[in-house]
């Protein structure tokens, strides 16, 4: 595979144009989600219950990711995963059928928001924090042993790179040299923890050094920054000389999850105005590269996309209560 | 070991009608401030238990009333933390650790089984480890497989560790007064629908009459929450009130329903559970934990031991060995549901 290492105005296009896709589904989510959960807020009501983690401001993230990829290659997410599994790949309609907990869903229901499974692009998440980083080793494992110069992305949050598994997971990567891209989505705050109070060192990029690998910090949530920088991890780990550690200073622009006031969130008032959409939007604007008639028809094409998923779900059949007990074990799992 | 039954049931541990009331969750946090003034040894930590005040409000208020120092907000490391708690309360003091979620235990389950639950054994009784581990447990809200689930007869089954699961506020309060001045680690599982949050459904028993002072229920005692004389529910945390509920709309009928609030799993009271069931002659389990191999079955264990041949009926409604399931549907099926709950005592004195 030809690594690229140069943007065209295309690839800028492609990149802004999936931002604005993941941005109408997480906007879509949210109306969703709160649509029947009053009065008075209660998480367990309506047609998406749930914890629900959203990842506006995290777009850049996803977009420089999965710009990268192709089908063949594996993605492990977090608890806040929506936005990774578009950029991947993932079946939106399904995924979207998961999230209101249908039969039709990624996982026919059983999984729900923080449990999307996607085998066709080899996607999975957790909601265990920094659990999601081991199996991304496997998955690179195996593709190593296949002898292809297919590549696992392990993407976290700050907070989990301060647990035991991401140690280790970035230990015996580089110890084996598999191929695995290790992606930081540093937004600051693990639920109301800031990164000051939880992490030893002002960069995670640091930590690569401790295992023999390269790390990388990218500032200010730029989009085409990281997909220079997981570009030059991608061609890396296809080439066969092992992982690398990315760390993206990015924004979590809502709550932790649906429901969560902040009051312990102090950077609220400068939040708008980093928002990388419109931030992204203004820079190939400036560059002549987009004019206003072609976001809106960037959004309005998302919109079709996402509300297609939303209606495909909400018109999807539920679960059958009788068979909760179904898919524990292999056997009788065949529907 | 089999427990003589006895006829002596202990009375119901009720605080007088017409007090104070207070959410499950503040009389936590009230047991929890009164032990930190009175011992300067006891400090809570956990992930987000400052500014936040605990995701499920365990913790509301402590920042303000203790500051940083005795309210310490820790990194996504739950190893290290509790950890970290074991080897403060081996030097004397006295951790009140917040695990988020028990579902959690998985990435510091060395910590908790192999070290605080062994070190007094290990140690010949020379080392004590006075450290509380209290966690969130219970689904019903679409948390999913990895957010839902009790656990307690995991931790039950590790020996070493007192557990203890309050179903409503003076219970709450009254445990975790005893589990801080305990001697010994105590996991302390509070169910997410019990704390009174204004967030997620809950049961109007979670918000009850909470004496000023501090007092301890005792660690292992058991509680007779509805007298009864035709079949016997053993039970705790939110089924508790499922139970009391069923009993209260079967008691129209003419059927009279016993439930035992269990309280303490470890140590478990066998002998209220032996007393009430050799009243009634039948019992029902109700167990939001697994099915196999954890408490119900320990609950008939005991009761076929202590009375072999003098049951007339015996039946558990728990979750039965799946994964708790997301969608709401699937996961109310699952759980032991007051319909649940109210099928199986209709079968078991019909039988
Ligand atoms: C092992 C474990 N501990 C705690 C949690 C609870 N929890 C869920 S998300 C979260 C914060 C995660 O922060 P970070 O990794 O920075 O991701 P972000 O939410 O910011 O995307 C915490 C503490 C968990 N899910 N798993
Ligand atoms: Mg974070």
């Amino acid at each position: 595979m030809t690594v690229q290492s140069v943007l065209s105005a295309t690839d800028k296009l492609d990149l802004l144009r999936m931002m604005v896709l993941i941005r109408t589904f997480e906007e879509a989510i949210l109306r969703e989600y709160h649509a029947d959960k009053s009065p008075g807020f209660d998480i367990g009501a309506g047609l998406v219950p749930g914890e629900m983690h959203l990842a506006a401001g995290q777009e850049p993230v996803a977009a420089g990711i999965g710009a990268h990829l192709s089908l063949g290659d594996a993605m492990t997410a977090t608890h806040r995963p929506h936005h990774l599994a578009i950029a991947h790949g993932v079946d939106m309609r399904k995924m979207a059928a998961e999230i209101f907990g249908r039969e039709t869903g990624l996982g026919r229901g059983r999984g729900g928001h923080m449990h999307l499974f996607d085998p066709k692009v080899h996607f999975s998440c957790s909601g265990i924090v920094a659990e999601g980083l081991p199996p991304a080793l496997g998955q690179a494992f195996a593709f190593q042993r296949a002898g292809t110069d297919r590549v696992a992305v392990a993407v976290a949050g700050e907070g989990a790179a301060n647990q035991g598994a991401f140690h280790e997971a970035l230990n015996l990567a580089a110890l084996w040299k598999l191929p695995v891209i290790f992606v930081i989505e540093d937004n600051d705050w693990g639920i109301s923890v800031p990164r000051s109070a939880s992490t030893s060192v002002p960069s995670n990029a640091v930590r690569a050094a401790a295992y023999g690998i390269p790390g990388t910090r990218v500032e200010d949530n730029a989009v085409e920054d990281i997909w220079a920088a997981v570009g030059e991890a991608v061609r890396r780990a296809r080439a066969g000389e092992g992982p690398s550690l990315i760390e993206v200073h990015t924004l979590r622009l809502w709550g932790h999850f649906e429901g969560d006031a902040q009051g312990y969130r102090g950077d609220l008032e400068g939040v708008p105005g980093r928002d990388p959409i419109p931030t992204y939007q203004k820079h190939l604007t400036d560059a002549g590269i987009l004019d206003g008639a072609a976001f809106t028809e960037m959004g309005a094409a998302a919109s079709t996309k996402v509300e297609d998923a939303i209606a495909f779900a909400k018109s999807s059949p539920l679960p059958d209560p009788a068979d909760a007990l179904k898919y524990v074990f292999t056997e009788g799992a065949q529907s | 070991m089999s427990t003589a039954p006895t006829t002596q049931i202990q009375l119901p541990l009720e605080p007088e009608a017409g007090r104070r009331k207070l959410s499950t969750a503040k009389a936590i946090t009230e047991a929890i401030t009164q032990q930190m003034h009175i011992d300067e040894k006891v400090f809570v930590m956990g992930e987000d238990v400052g500014p936040y005040g605990g995701i499920f409000s365990s913790t509301t208020g402590l920042l303000d009333e203790f500051g940083p120092e005795r309210v310490i907000d820790t990194p996504i490391s739950e190893t290290a933390f509790i950890g970290l708690g074991i080897g403060a309360a081996v030097e004397g003091m006295r951790p009140v650790v917040e695990l988020m979620f028990v579902d959690f235990f998985g990435v510091c389950m060395d910590q908790i089984y192999n070290h605080m639950a062994k070190i007094h054994y290990e140690s010949g009784g020379n080392v004590r480890v006075p450290m509380v581990l209290m966690s969130a447990a219970g689904g019903g809200y679409s948390d999913g497989a990895q957010h839902s689930q009790c656990l307690w007869g995991t931790f039950a089954h590790l020996p070493g560790m007192k557990v203890v699961v309050p179903s409503n506020p003076y219970d709450a309060k009254g445990l975790m007064t005893a589990a801080i001045r305990s001697d010994d680690p105590v996991i302390y599982l509070f169910h997410k629908g019990i704390m009174g949050l204004g967030w997620m459904k809950k049961n109007p028993r979670s918000i009850g009459a909470v004496p000023t002072d501090a007092y301890e229920v005792p660690i292992g005692k058991a509680r007779v929450a509805r007298e009864g004389t035709d079949v016997s529910i053993v039970t705790l945390s939110l089924s508790v009130h499922h139970s009391l509920d069923v009993a209260e709309k079967l008691a129209s009928e003419g059927i009279d329903v016993e439930v035992i609030d269990l309280r303490s799993v470890v140590p478990l009271d066998r002998e209220a559970i032996v007393a009430s069931v050799g009243k009634t002659g039948r019992l029902v389990v109700v167990d939001e934990d697994y099915q196999s191999f954890g408490l119900s079955g320990e609950v008939i264990a005991t009761v076929a031991e202590a009375l072999p041949g003098g049951l007339k009926h015996v039946s558990r409604v728990a979750v039965p060995d799946v994964p708790i399931p997301y969608a709401s549907g699937l996961e109310y099926a699952v759980l032991p549901t007051p319909a649940r709950i109210e099928a199986a005592v209709r079968k078991a004195v019909a039988g």
